[in-house]
């Protein structure tokens, strides 16, 4: 009990911020007593109904037993013979296949195919973006370890989109199958990657076919939602005018539909690889072989040396994937010319690969994790008491008192405050189901942990919205910060969340800060992105307005910018607060605690697999609930077009 | 004889289907029957999948088995970087045929050597270890008694840091590691929390700031290690153990046994692995030499594979008993 609970009651400020707009006194009367009753409760209370932790509680014990039974039966329970297995065999295979299909084409094959296939989707640009690409991973010496990833995130998305592009198109068109599907990719898109190993180490064990699995599931909800929402706008006139020419159904898909639809599926397809790319490196967690491994392992070594060269080689993959995929968006039917010049490069790298084998030429190679952790040793030394001290006051003013009050307060009282935040931002629908999602952790045997995951989700998106908020404000004020910025934010968001982990774990240690400070920068750059256009979005006329009744810039903005955009500043904060709960719980890696840390000791204890599966679905609930309280009041339907629509918010992923 | 290595794996995915085809499909159990993959014991280039378990003396022994492997005998190594748990599971899936350095796991052994059948003990690394917990020396100096599990409640303030909630912090390390820290500390009614540091690494780097710095710290860590060589560490005296007194999980309230650390390898690898499981079934060495090549690994900054060949250079007469005839 070293700081004072009360003064750091979390019940005001979030409170305050929900009001948003200002209007008329008697508007405050309710939220005060409010806040005055929360006080009032939690230290009447306080200690009371707390529900604490208990590594033996109830449901572990129960979903340990599940798994003991999985393995007993799983050469015996029809389900596992006729199924399970069968989809295990068959994601290996193909995964298998692939890999040996790169490692038979060696570096230089596969760099020549990747190039010809540059060259055939962005012409000579986007060619060299690849060549350049392999080389990096040559020359990082994880090629290898790249074509491992490669394989990995290929296999997933080949399965992805088979399954999902079909499923996409028909959901574009039946009405009804878009509504039972709706509500599913919400939670799929809600739900953080780390949630998702448990229950397949459940069913089809560890190794690669259930990273394929794993990550099949993941990045499909792009495919079916985005080709469904391209399929649904494809203009009514031009289907009415195929129908009254007599064509099949079938015949206006493929002719109509499809083609007009290309570019926007094209989409869905860049962001299923991204997607892939991003959970194919947390599925190393679960003994998936390539670049992740390298991250993982290095992240429990605290060896950035080790995991420097992968988390590179995984942002240049990220970068020349999404160039290709995005470059045949744009590009028509190539010519015969360019499918010439593409065969020629392949056909170079293929005949570069039988003169030099099939690595990447061993002296060519860089070796940089000597340099790389001698400069982080310098740099851990040198700024040893700044980092220190950030981290020991963020930790003793923000995280540590919060988590007092959130652990401290009966569960009821918790509960209360989020219904009441809830119905006055989202609705009364959005706010019951929110509360029952919290509540639901509760019989879990997590509700304990999920107040401490909730405390760095609250601290993380409170410094991710300060920040985004005034880097979108300041770049939607001036166009030549936004120039400067707009680089940065792209390759910030090509990036798997994975890399975040390895600057901040480099400079501060194992520790509750370090994954906030990961989060933090991870949901940094849509924040302000959305930010920046919803304030680029308001209205001239309506600024132009305020400037003839002579108000001053800042008054412009507060009076005028800011209030119109509100919308976008409100799904700013949905934004944030989903993605820095996905990382912070992937911080379970590297001592962000609670939830995450729970799942993490579940793949590497047996004991806790039950605490494991159960805190992945936890985190999950935490998920639907956090997104619920803050989703309504920007206005759903307007929302969801720009949230799960990349072309709009650039591109997201939620990790 | 990359080729060669696909055409395998091509015939026994093959198989595999094919088997499949009546009856369902089934997974892979390690057994010597099944027909994917085997380790060809005579010709070269036939592989050994060695798990890696996250610390560096496990790492040093991986090392020099696979350096004699590769170079003495021909194999293929696969070196996979798994949690000590995670690996067991690779046995029964073909993931894993060896484990180099197992500390205990009677559970484990249970599960997977008896009632499974997936697994075998292949005899001793010649390494004793021993879990404890530790403070530097110059604590022990300074407060009388700490070394004393009785009087660390009354010490417990001075391990206090912004991550404990107002306790004694016990920093531990990898989340794999083998622990009974938070039975002890309820059993033994402590007033401490486990901080989890996620790595050998970080453990190390507290050590060595403790010390230098004489920052008071209470951590979990092992022999064999190099670290005692390098900085002076005192050990917290549990009750003593006693056969048996931590069978049970969740009721330890002893000391950690003085484990002799042995190998396990998959039953298939045991009926087939040929000389490259007599190999590791004669791998035995000391903890001063493992602490040697754990040391060249960790700070003298070579990889895995230059420490163990300078060592293998260095030793041959060690090493040459070990070789199958």
């Amino acid at each position: 009990m070293t700081a004072s609970p009360v003064r750091t009651a979390p019940a005001p400020p979030v409170l305050s911020e929900s009001t948003g707009v200002p209007a008329v006194r008697d508007r405050w009367r309710t939220p005060a007593a409010a806040v005055v009753a929360t006080v009032a409760a939690y230290l009447l209370f306080r200690g009371s109904a707390t529900l604490p932790h208990d590594d033996e509680a109830a449901p572990f014990r129960l979903l340990g037993d599940l798994r003991e039974w999985v393995d007993a039966n799983r050469n015996a329970s029809p389900v596992f013979l006729f199924l399970v297995n069968y989809v295990r065999l068959f994601a290996g295979a193909v995964n298998d296949g692939l890999a040996l299909l790169l490692r038979e084409l060696g570096w230089a094959g596969t760099a020549g195919l990747a190039t010809g296939i540059g060259w055939l989707a962005g012409g000579p640009r986007t060619a060299a973006t690849a060549l350049a690409g392999f080389c990096a991973f040559g020359v990082l010496g994880v090629w290898p370890q790249s074509a491992d990833t490669l394989a990995l995130v290929l296999a997933s998305v080949l399965l992805s989109l088979l399954l999902g592009l079909p499923l996409g198109v028909w959901a574009g068109r039946s009405v009804r199958l878009r509504r039972l599907l709706d509500p599913v990719l919400d939670v799929m898109q809600i739900m953080p990657t780390f949630a998702y190993l448990a229950p397949m180490v459940l069913f089809f064990q560890i190794g690669p076919a259930a990273a394929v699995v794993a990550t099949t599931i993941y990045a499909i909800a792009p495919a079916i939602r985005i080709t469904a929402l391209a399929v649904e706008r494809v203009s009514p006139s031009a289907v009415e005018a195929s129908a009254s020419l007599g064509a099949t159904r079938w015949q206006t898909l493929r002719t109509v539909h499809l083609p007009l639809a290309r570019p926007t599926i094209a989409l869905a397809v860049g962001q299923t690889v991204m997607m892939a790319l991003s959970m194919v490196v947390i599925a190393a967690l679960i003994a998936a072989p390539g670049l992740g491994a390298g991250i993982v392992t290095g992240l429990s070594r605290a060896d950035v040396g080790l995991m420097l060269p992968s988390g590179v080689a995984l942002v240049v993959m990220a970068v020349v994937l999404d160039r290709i995929v995005t470059a045949s968006a744009r590009s028509a039917v190539p010519a015969r010319s360019t499918l010439v010049g593409a065969a020629a490069l392949t056909l170079c790298g293929v005949a570069a690969s039988g003169l030099l084998g099939n690595g990447f030429p061993p002296g060519w190679t860089l070796h940089l994790a000597g340099p790389v952790n001698e400069a982080v040793t310098w740099a851990k030394f040198s700024w040893y008491g700044v980092t220190d001290a950030v981290r020991n006051l963020t930790t003793e003013a923000l995280l540590n008192p919060l988590q007092e009050v959130l652990t401290g307060s009966p569960w009821w009282l918790v509960a209360g405050v989020a219904l009441a935040v809830a119905w006055r931002g989202a609705g009364p629908r959005n706010a019951v189901v929110a509360v029952c999602c919290l509540l639901a952790t509760a019989p879990l045997g997590l509700w304990q942990h999920t107040m401490e995951t909730l405390t760095t989700v609250l601290v993380g998106t409170a410094l991710a919205l300060a920040a985004g908020f005034t880097l979108g404000v300041a770049s939607a004020l001036s166009p030549r910060f936004s120039a400067a910025l707009r680089p940065l934010l792209d390759a910030a968001q090509t990036m798997p969340s994975f890399v975040y982990l390895l600057p901040a774990l480099a400079l501060f240690g194992a520790s509750r800060f370090t994954a906030v400070l990961a989060g933090v920068v991870y949901a940094l750059p849509p924040v302000a992105r959305l930010v920046q256009d919803g304030i680029g979005a308001v209205s001239p006329s309506a600024v132009e307005a305020a400037r003839s009744c002579g108000s001053t810039e800042w008054q412009v903005l507060w009076k005028v910018r800011l209030p119109l955009a509100r919308g976008a500043i409100l799904l700013a904060a949905n934004q944030g607060v989903v993605m820095t709960l996905a990382m912070v719980v992937v911080g379970g890696l590297v001592g962000g605690g609670g939830l995450g840390y729970d799942v993490v000791s579940g793949f590497a204890q047996r004991a806790d697999f039950g605490m494991g599966l159960a805190a992945g679905v936890a985190t999950v609930l935490v998920g639907i609930a956090l997104d619920r309280i803050t989703r309504g009041a920007a206005g759903r339907p307007a929302r969801k077009v720009s949230r799960r629509f990349p072309g709009k918010t650039g591109k997201k992923r939620i990790a | 004889m990359r080729i060669g290595r696909s055409l395998r794996l091509l015939a026994g995915a093959l198989t595999v289907a094919l088997a499949a085809g009546c009856g369902g499909a089934r997974v892979e159990t390690g057994q010597a029957t099944t027909p994917t993959s085997t380790p060809e014991p005579t010709s070269t280039g036939a592989v050994v999948r060695i798990a890696v378990n996250p610390w560096a003396g496990y790492e040093a022994s991986a090392a020099v088995l696979s350096h004699l492997l590769e170079k003495k005998l021909g194999y293929t190594v696969e070196r996979k970087n798994l949690a000590e748990q995670v690996s067991w599971e690779g046995f029964e899936k073909g993931d894993v045929d060896v484990i180099v350095e197992n500390w205990g796991h009677e559970d484990l052994k249970k599960t997977f050597i008896q009632d499974r059948k997936v697994a075998v003990e292949a005899g001793s690394t010649g390494n004793k270890g021993v879990i404890g917990w530790y403070i530097p020396g110059w604590m022990a100096k300074e407060y009388p008694g700490i070394t004393d599990y009785r009087n660390l409640n009354k010490y417990a303030d001075l391990f206090r840091t912004s991550e404990s909630g107002g306790k004694g912090q016990l920093l531990f390390g990898d989340p794999s590691y083998v622990s009974n820290e938070e039975s002890l500390i309820r059993n033994l009614g402590l007033n401490l929390k486990v901080v989890v540091a996620g790595s050998e690494a970080a453990l190390i780097e507290s050590a060595t700031q403790a010390q230098r710095q004489r920052k008071p710290l209470l951590f979990y860590f092992w022999t064999p290690h190099w670290l005692f060589d390098r900085i002076d560490l005192a050990r917290i005296t549990l009750p003593p153990h006693a056969e048996g007194c931590d069978a049970d999980p969740k009721k330890v309230a002893c000391d950690y046994a003085e484990l002799d650390l042995d190998k396990i390898v998959s039953r298939r690898f045991a009926e087939t692995g040929g000389r490259a499981y007599e190999l590791v079934k004669n791998f035995s060495w000391t903890n001063e030499a493992q602490n040697a090549v754990a040391n060249d690994i960790t700070t003298n900054g070579m990889t895995p594979e230059a420490a163990a060949e300078k060592w293998i250079e260095a030793n041959e007469s060690v090493w040459s008993a070990w070789m199958p005839q």
